[in-house]
Formats: structure tokens, sequence, C-alpha cells
């Protein structure tokens, strides 16, 4: 237990996002209604973004814009990667987030047409249906 | 520097932005602005094909920037061949269905091209591309686009299959993405030549084994193996036919093409086979998987759902034998993906058939269909006889490759579920044919056409011939003439392409 403790605060972004993942995981397995699912993904979906903005940073860095005085080029200063900020995560989950953002969408999309269809959202509800019409 | 591979996957890109824009004015414009990008598409991959097989593996870099930091294609035998399979295989199935498409989908036939377009391009970059970051962005275009194609289909099912499919699909994609991101911790790189170099030095690192396993369980779930599958049935079945027929035969063969790429380029035999003991357990996975799909397509009474749990036996045959750990298993499964994609093209090709003309392919809608569709049940015949599996159709090659892979690793139980799988295919085609050919049709066996030339059988009625559009007919003709053919060449294709990627 005393090492335990100390391993998890140490890394306590990784448990963070397992935590969340989780949650996720469950909302989409557990819950009735399918909004209540799309919201489960979309949190399943964020925390790994969230995992891969944290193995971008680093403690007591900046942003990856490089710091030169105003007159001369930025170019002639000193860079120390250590200053910085990995970029590179980053820029990943910005089209991660778009491909997120597009899914849901989708997603919705197809909520709209169920609930035009069968006027319901709850899922036993819709399999009572479909089980009723015998296609 | 030659600019096939980039053009291969821009000119279906391209085709969709300009459908797309000319579907405003009129839906008509769509089609042939489609056909020509495919056609374009598919020329290029022949040329790479042959590019490759004459002076080894392409190097394409975007925009110039150098692999590391930029992002590149790299084509070598393997992925020329799957590239020409998808290019062929999705011009085709666009020539054969546009009457489907007028007929399915009327008011909808210009989004339909454009969203075909775009999951082809989604295919034809997660089989070009060397990075392993671009590799989820292009899965999630392809799984996007499908989720939208299957919605347009079954008015009732669409939607809620769809959502079905939303769900697990993005748990898949999350897993892989989430196991690139391991992979970037450990290695700082996204490359996939570059991270094969520094896989070897690691490979007792506990995050690497953590990415192994969630970047292929990630790709297990989208490509439906067993216990994985079940949102692949409904979601195939109550697609439309223009759709299925291309989503059937490519997307789980392009999973199974990334699985097979993260083991041998990404990963390494070596790492996967000699530091991780998960071989044997895969193996049973897949022997489990093989025999689950054929008992499930047992129970089907509808001819869709049947050959989607066909579908799910063959990935266990695949993911099977790529994990006996030997060169003859793992050419099986690399072979088996260009088979099972053109057996599974030509069977569908044929049910699109079937539904252009009856509606409905519940089993006892097909009684007489030999007498009322001889063509397409002559094609549908050769397709099933290469499911199962006899000689000279290609089917029988990479079983026999795969069980003798099997026999070589030691896995008896595998090279049995084969067999009694081939057998339980033997027996659900074979229900299908006794339906088909000696049950009379249900209601109109008219004693009208009983002069017909093909009249003159006494158990079975004459029915007036009622085909499909000669478009779908010649195009199965063509796949079914392939299924020979690619057969009786499947010892070059393993000796010219297989073979030196596997070295």
């Amino acid at each position: 237990m005393t090492d335990f403790l100390p391993l998890i605060v140490a890394k306590y972004n990784y448990w963070l996002y397992i935590i969340l993942m989780m949650i996720g995981l469950y909302a989409m397995i557990v819950k009735n209604n399918l909004i209540k699912k799309l919201v489960g993904m979309n949190i399943f979906q964020t925390a790994i973004i969230l995992f891969y903005v944290s193995i971008g940073y680093k403690r007591g860095a900046t942003i990856p814009i490089i710091q030169g005085d105003h007159s001369g080029h930025g170019a002639e200063a000193i860079i120390k990667a250590a200053d910085y900020i990995n970029p590179l995560p980053h820029v990943l989950m910005l089209t991660a987030i778009v491909v997120s953002v597009a899914t849901f969408g989708v997603a919705m999309a197809l909520c709209v047409r169920i609930y035009q269809r069968y006027n319901t959202l709850e899922e036993d509800e819709l399999r009572m249906r479909l089980s009723e019409k015998k296609i | 520097m030659n600019n096939y591979p980039a053009i291969v996957v821009i000119a279906p890109l391209l085709g969709a932005f300009f459908a797309g824009i000319t579907a405003w004015v009129d839906d008509r414009f769509t089609y042939p602005i489609a056909l020509t990008a495919l056609g374009i598409a598919l020329a290029a991959a022949v040329n790479d094909l042959f590019l490759v097989l004459s002076s080894g593996p392409i190097q394409y870099t975007m925009a110039g920037w150098m692999p590391p930091m930029g992002i590149e294609y790299r084509i070598d035998g393997l992925n020329a061949m799957v590239l020409v399979l998808i290019t062929g295989i999705a011009f085709l199935n666009l020539v054969a269905s546009f009457k489907n498409v007028a007929q399915e989908t009327p008011d909808r036939t210009g989004a339909f091209y454009v969203m075909y377009l775009l999951f082809v391009v989604g295919l034809l970059g997660v089989v070009s591309t060397g990075d392993l970051f671009n590799l989820y962005v292009l899965i999630e275009i392809t799984s996007l686009t499908s989720y939208t194609m299957i919605a347009l289909g079954d008015k009732d099912r669409g939607p809620l299959s769809s959502l079905n499919y939303v769900f697990i699909g993005v748990i898949g994609a999350s897993f892989y993405l989430l196991g690139v991101g391991y992979i970037y911790i450990i290695t700082g790189s996204l490359n996939m030549g570059d991270v094969a170099g520094m896989i070897p030095a690691m490979s007792s690192s506990s995050s690497l084994l953590v990415a192994f396993i969630l970047c292929i369980l990630g790709v297990w779930i989208k490509m439906a193996l067993f216990p994985l599958h079940v949102w692949l049935p409904n979601a195939y079945a109550y697609s439309p036919v223009g759709f299925a027929r291309v989503v059937a035969p490519l997307m789980t063969k392009v999973m199974v093409y990334v699985m097979v790429r993260l083991m041998v380029t990404v990963f390494g035999l070596d790492y996967i086979f000699n530091t991780l003991n998960l071989a044997q357990g895969v193996v049973w996975l897949g022997t489990f998987a093989v025999l689950a799909g054929g008992i499930m397509a047992l129970s089907q009474n509808n001819l869709k759902k049947m050959l989607t749990y066909i579908i799910v036996c063959e990935i266990g045959y695949m993911v099977g034998g790529a994990w006996l750990g030997n060169t003859l298993g793992m050419t099986g499964a690399i072979l088996h993906i260009v088979n099972d994609a053109l057996m599974t093209f030509a069977l569908f090709l044929a049910v699109g058939n079937m539904v252009y003309k009856l509606g409905r392919v519940d089993l006892n809608d097909l009684s007489g269909l030999f007498g009322k569709m001889p063509w397409t049940m002559a094609g549908f015949v050769l397709a099933a006889f290469s499911i199962v599996g006899v000689p000279p159709t290609c089917g029988f090659f990479s079983k026999w490759y795969l069980i003798l892979g099997a026999f070589e690793a030691g896995a008896y139980h595998f090279a049995a579920a084969l067999l009694i799988s081939s057998l339980i295919c033997a027996v659900l085609f074979f229900k299908v044919f006794e339906i088909c050919f000696f049950e009379p049709m249900a209601e109109d066996h008219g004693h009208d056409v009983a002069e017909d030339d093909s009249g003159h059988g006494h158990g079975k009625d004459a029915v007036a011939m009622e085909e499909a559009p000669v478009s779908s007919l010649a195009t199965l003709g063509i796949v079914s003439i392939a299924l020979i053919v690619v057969g009786l060449y499947s010892g070059t294709i393993v000796d010219k392409v297989i073979l030196p990627f596997l070295k």
C-alpha cells in the first residue's frame, strides 16, 4: 500500500483516463437510452484525447513557439527541446477530435431516424417492437 | 518519382468532390464521374503492381517531406495486390449496381455515389499508408461512410443496426488509437518503418505489450473476429445491395490486411512469436471463430444473413492462419484475403441480382430459381464451390496452404476446424441449391410457358426466364472466371508477391 499510493499520484493522468474510459464504456453497455449511450461513447473518445494531450505535456515547459527577440529572427535563439511541450500529440488530437465529432454527428442523425420511425429511443422498447414485427 | 501511389487515392477523392458538387445540379452526373474516378484509380493501381513487381517497393513521400517527419505511402507487393483488388472490386461493383441503386435508393443516388467513392478512398488509404496515425484516421473515414450507407438500406432495421455498428466500431477504432499512443510513448515515432526498427531493442517493455494488445484488439473488433462479431450480420444484411457487395468483401479483408501489416511490418514476427506467448491461444480463437461462424450460418433463414455469418467463419480462417507462426500459414492467410474477397464479391453479386428480381431472399423465396435466373445461379454455384473449396477454384488453394501450415505448426484442431467448416459450407450451399433446383415455384408455376425449350422436365415446372440486368450478369461472369483464373495462378501470386513480402 505504501508503494501503491505514490504510483497513483505520480501517474495520475493515466489513472484518470482509465477511469473516464471505463465510465464511458459502462454507459455504452448498461444504459438503455440511445442518447445516453452516445454520451458514453463521447466520454470514451474524450478519455483517449486526454491521454494523448497528457503525454505531450512537460512540467514547466511552454508552447512550441520559438522565443526570439523581437528585432531579429526567432531562429537565432538557442533552442532547447526541454523548454517546449511536444506539439505532435496535440496536433494529432485535433484530427481525432474532428473524427469524434463527425462520428457523434452521424450517430445523432441515426438516432433522429430511429426516433422518426419508432417514436422511442429506449432500447428495450425498440427490441420489443422489432420482435413483434418479425421481419 | 512517379505519382501513381498518390493517384490511386486522390482520384476517387477528387471524384467524390466533383460528384458532390454536380449532385446539386443533377443526380445523373454523379455516376459517370464516379466511374471515371474509379477507372483512373484502377489503372494507377495496376500500374503500381507492375512497378513493384519489376523494381521493388515504392516509397512515396507526401509533398517531399522525408519519412520520420512527413507522411509516406509505402507500396510493396502485398499493398499493391490489395490495392488492385480493392479498386477492381469497387469498379466492377459500380458497373454492376447502377440498376440496383436506382431501384433501392432512387431519391439519393447522388449521395450514394459520393459516399461510395469516399468509402473506397478510406480503404485505399488504409492500405497504402505507412503511418500509424493516418491509418486510424483512414479507418474512421471508411467506417463513417459505411455507417451512413448502412443506414440508407432497410427502412426498419437499417438505422438501428448502423447505430450498433457505430458503437462497436468506435470502441474498436479507439482501442487502436490508444495502442498507437503507447507506441508513440516508447518510440517517439509514428512511421511504420521507423517504429519497426526500434521495436527489437525494447521487446521486454510492458508498454510495447500493451500497445500490441490494444492495436490488435482494435483491429479484431473492426474485422469481426468471432466473439466480437455481433455487429456484422445485421449491418451487412440490412445495407443497400449496391453497398453490401462492396463492404462485405472489402471491409473485413482490409482489416485482416491491417493485422498482417501490423504483425509483419510493425511489430515483427520475431517479437510476436518468440517473445510473446499468445499465438496458441489466438489459433484456438480462430478455430472457435471458424466453427461458430459455420454453425450460426446453418441456423439462418435469410440468404444474406447466412452469407454474413460465412464471412465471420472466413475471418476465423485468416486470423488463425496468420497466427500459426509459420510461412505456410501466413501465405495461406494472405492468399485467402484475395480469394475470399473475390468469392464473397461473387456471392453477393449473385444475391444482389436475386434481390433485384425477387425483393426478398429468405430461403423459401428462392424456389425454382435455377429455371428463372440460370446465369445468376451459375455464378452463385461457382462462388459457392469456391467457398467450399472445390479444387480448380481459388478457395481450395488458400485452404490447402492453411491446412499445411496447421499441420506444420502442430495445430491439428485448426486443421480439423477447417475441414469441418468446409463440410458445413457444403451442407449450407447444397441446402440452397436443393431449394433453388428441385422445389417448384411457390405460386405461379405456369403451364403457359411449358412449350419453352426447357419445359420438358417433369418434376419441376417450366418458368419464364427473368434475369437481372446485363451489366450485373457480365460482372458476375467476369468475377466467376476470375475465381478460376486466380486459383490457377495462385502459385504465381505466392511466388511473386507473398513470399518476397514475408522474407
